[in-house]
């Protein structure tokens, strides 16, 4: 067990973004993952989520984008107590398209953001949440 | 013990869609245990890298905001019937787990 963390497979990849993560201001979490890079808002990108949640603790998202050459996909839900909620790097196979579930606290918006070969970008939408899922 | 990873594809005109679920309490650290009445410590899944024939096709880098037992689909393109995938994760108390499947 002391070598673990030498022999894991996963270490090699980039480092787990830290600051990012512990962050609880929405716009530091944005900030400290897309460090000073300019981000449009667009309608290319699709959030399919129930607009109203009964149970946060199990929140299906599906994001989905029609650009071309998407290296990545990330997910921030602005009110939780740690708005960075995941990233998803996709190789130039993938089709820009990620699939999960999620924990989301209160109403708030999920923030989808998109960066690809053009640059990077967003698309935001508001839910509404009857019972949080941060327990 | 069996797997904690349930990893399955479908190829249609050339494009995979891969689903996984993988058993995993992600625990945010938050959560009071009934019981005890203590705070259940933080453990989560924080990394997840899938591999097509070896190559990376997809990772994620996760927070504890995933739910239990996460669901994670994606799609890609060129894998052919037989191919190998590979699916890995990572979680904060540095455990892990694969599993290797043949692309339907």
């Amino acid at each position: 067990m002391l070598f673990s963390g030498l022999l894991n497979p996963l270490t090699v990849f980039a480092k787990w973004n830290k600051a990012a993560f512990s962050a609880v201001d929405f716009d530091e979490a944005v900030a400290a993952y897309f460090p000073e890079q300019k981000i449009q808002s667009t309608e290319q990108i699709t959030i399919g989520v129930h607009p109203i949640v009964e149970n946060g603790a199990v929140v299906p998202v599906k994001i989905k984008t029609d650009m071309q050459n998407v290296e990545s996909i990330t997910i921030f839900v602005d009110k939780n107590p740690n708005p960075l909620i995941a990233n998803f790097d996709l190789s130039p196979d993938c089709i820009g398209f990620v699939s999960t579930r999620i924990k989301i606290q209160q109403p708030s918006n999920i923030v989808a953001i998109v960066k690809s070969d053009k640059g990077v970008f967003s698309k935001s939408t508001f839910i509404e949440v009857h019972e949080g899922g941060c327990g | 013990m069996s797997s904690s990873i349930r990893l399955k594809t479908r190829t249609n005109a050339g494009v995979t869609t891969v689903r996984a679920i993988i058993r995993h309490p992600m625990e945010t650290g938050f959560r009071i245990d009934n019981e005890t009445a203590e705070i259940v410590p933080a453990h989560y899944i924080n990394r997840v890298i899938l591999k097509h024939k070896g190559n990376v096709v997809m990772s994620c880098d996760w927070s504890r905001a995933i739910s239990k037992n996460p669901y994670l689909s994606f799609m890609f393109k060129g894998a052919k019937a037989g191919d190998k995938l590979e699916l890995i994760w990572n979680d904060n108390k540095n455990n892990t787990d694969s599993i290797e499947t043949l692309i339907e």
